[in-house]
């Protein structure tokens, strides 16, 4: 293993955010905010419970995932696409790098930004309303492994994009709609039979789920299901990603 | 000459259908300066990203110091140091962190000395913290060759790099390639500038069309393929050779106040002497004379005309 090289990109990528503190840390803060007080506090107030937990506690999981989900994303791809963009990526393809170490730097370093993201949008939220976590050990895997797995779906993205409108794409047609359809603000109980067959179909229902449960105890399907998705998800973008690196697709013509 | 680099049967296809490279064969000697010389789109950028990784190849093998690039990128590249052609850095970092950066890339552990030593050579020290953009373009060109030094190459490629960079740039840089050379480190560099290839390689390779046409030690090439002219300065203009100078093949430059004679420097004789007794017999008077040897450069627009 070149750790060196491991530990350059990754403490490059770092730098990027600590650089763009404001994109990366403060605009998903407020967006955060933003959505506390629309669905919190205006619309909240006339919704009382969900499953007995009230509804601006319900809905903290599902806008953590919301925002880590994007930003895993969001990061992940454009940490690859714009040394391709700019040339510079010349310097990664020449040098003494394996698949897992250029992984391991650039989705290391994307999965590193969500999970503090996360915790800060946590801690946002608790100025909010009165948190509880059942399953914190639950909890961090969750996060951890939805950071991994969509900064690993962002970095194919990111080698997969030959323009700036494609890199948003797939994070604005595909992911967003999904997750605002994904139980993020409500449960799919609320919904009609058939919707609640349809819904299980998005992907996002189940990490939503899951990541719901570790806090209140409350899911739409079983822990167990969700956490199996998630890893199968996980393994799927990993080989992916892993042919993309070997094969030199799309990186070296 | 023991080779660093043998490149055997290299061909390229780029998926346009383009044949950038052609059955390419060719060797480096460890610690020389060759220069690859050929015309826009020749090759030269795909065979030197090839060794280095970063094009595929359609087909052939590549050994650097004995590793398959193939079977052993990692051995391969832990070795090479590339100056693409293009600039390419990060905006936003600094000269320090961006050389720093290369160095860990490279599998090489931290060595603060090391790189100050690399940024001193080129001029950079002043600049290490300031951020990339904020530099000219002669000074991101030296940012790009600081970055293929940090890991201490054994072979580095430097693919034009003179381009667009002032007079004092090049001789720096020459001096730091002179100073690499010294210290065994194998040159492969192309350039536009045929003058630079002249008074830095030893080996020179001319590729066009995808084919080496020639490859051969510097003064060998000039030897076989230069050629010598002389240059008389008249006293008075001539309007027509006198058929006695005919056998010279003599030209009339200069509205006719210079005359050229061209000679071959390998022949057992230049005909020199007889030339200038036969001017005086015309009565041909001249006011200076000069000789010149045809350029490395010239030499190389021949060579692909030739081909073409």
């Amino acid at each position: 293993m070149n750790w060196y090289a491991v530990h350059a990109i990754y403490h490059f990528e770092m730098a990027r955010m600590f650089r763009t503190v404001v994109q990366s840390i403060v605009a998903p803060v407020l967006s955060t905010s933003l959505y506390f007080v629309v669905f919190g506090s205006a619309i909240g107030s006339r919704i009382q419970e969900v499953d007995g937990t009230s509804y601006g506690a319900f809905i903290v999981p599902g806008l953590i995932m919301l925002s880590l989900l994007t930003e895993s994303i969001g990061n992940a791809s454009f940490g690859i696409y714009f040394p391709r963009f700019t040339g510079t990526i010349y310097e990664v393809l020449s040098a003494p790098v394996s698949a897992a170490e250029v992984i391991l730097g650039y989705v290391g370093a994307a999965a590193t930004k969500s999970v503090i993201l996360g915790f800060i949008i946590l801690a946002t939220a608790s100025l909010f309303v009165p948190i509880r976590i059942a399953h914190p050990f639950v909890m961090l895997a969750f996060l951890v492994l939805t950071a991994a797995t969509f900064s690993l779906f962002g970095f194919i993205i990111g080698l997969w994009a030959d323009s700036f409108e494609k890199l948003q794409v797939v994070p604005l047609l595909v992911i967003t709609p999904l997750t605002f359809l994904g139980g993020s603000f409500y449960s799919i109980n609320m919904l009609p039979p058939v919707w609640q067959t349809i819904t299980l179909f998005n992907p996002i229902v189940y990490l939503v789920s899951g990541f719901r449960w570790s806090f209140y105890e409350l899911a739409d399907v079983h822990v167990g299901i969700s956490l199996a998705l998630t890893l199968a998800f996980m393994i799927v973008c990993l080989g992916a990603t892993w042919w993309m690196l070997t094969t030199g697709w799309r990186l070296k013509k | 000459m023991t080779p660093v680099i043998s490149i055997r049967d290299l061909t390229k296809t780029y998926d346009t259908g383009f044949e950038a490279l052609k059955r390419t064969n060719l060797e480096i000697g460890r610690g020389e300066i060759f220069a690859l010389l050929g015309p826009n789109g020749a090759g030269k950028t795909t065979l030197i990203n090839i060794v280095c990784g970063i094009v595929n190849p359609t087909s052939g093998t590549i050994t650097v110091d004995g590793h398959d690039i193939r079977k052993n990128p990692r051995a391969a590249r832990n070795l090479i140091g590339l100056v693409p052609q293009e600039l390419a850095t990060d905006a936003f970092e600094t000269v320090w962190a961006t050389t720093v950066f290369s160095r860990g890339l490279f599998g090489k552990p931290k060595n603060a000395a090391y790189c100050e030593q690399v940024l001193r050579s080129l001029s950079l020290w002043d600049k290490r913290n300031s951020k990339i953009m904020t530099l000219s373009g002669g000074m991101k060109r030296r940012v790009m060759i600081a970055k293929a030094l940090a890991h201490e190459p054994k072979i580095l490629f430097l693919d034009e790099p003179t381009a667009g960079v002032d007079v004092e740039l090049r001789q720096d840089m020459w001096n730091v390639v002179r100073g690499l050379k010294n210290s065994g480190v194998t040159i492969i560099l192309t350039t536009h500038y045929i003058e630079e290839a002249e008074e830095m390689a030893e080996r020179v390779g001319v590729i066009n069309r995808g084919e080496i046409i020639v490859v051969e030690e510097k003064a060998e090439l000039m030897r076989k393929l230069g050629k010598k002219q002389m240059t008389l300065q008249l006293h008075e203009r001539l309007t027509e050779i006198p058929p006695s100078l005919a056998p010279f093949k003599l030209e009339l430059h200069a509205d006719g106040h210079e005359l050229v004679y061209t000679y071959d420097t390998q022949g057992e004789r230049t005909g020199i002497t007889t030339l200038l007794g036969t001017l005086a017999e015309a009565g041909i008077r001249y006011k200076d004379l000069s000789t010149t040897q045809s350029s490395l450069e010239e030499i190389f627009v021949s060579l692909v005309r030739r081909q073409a």
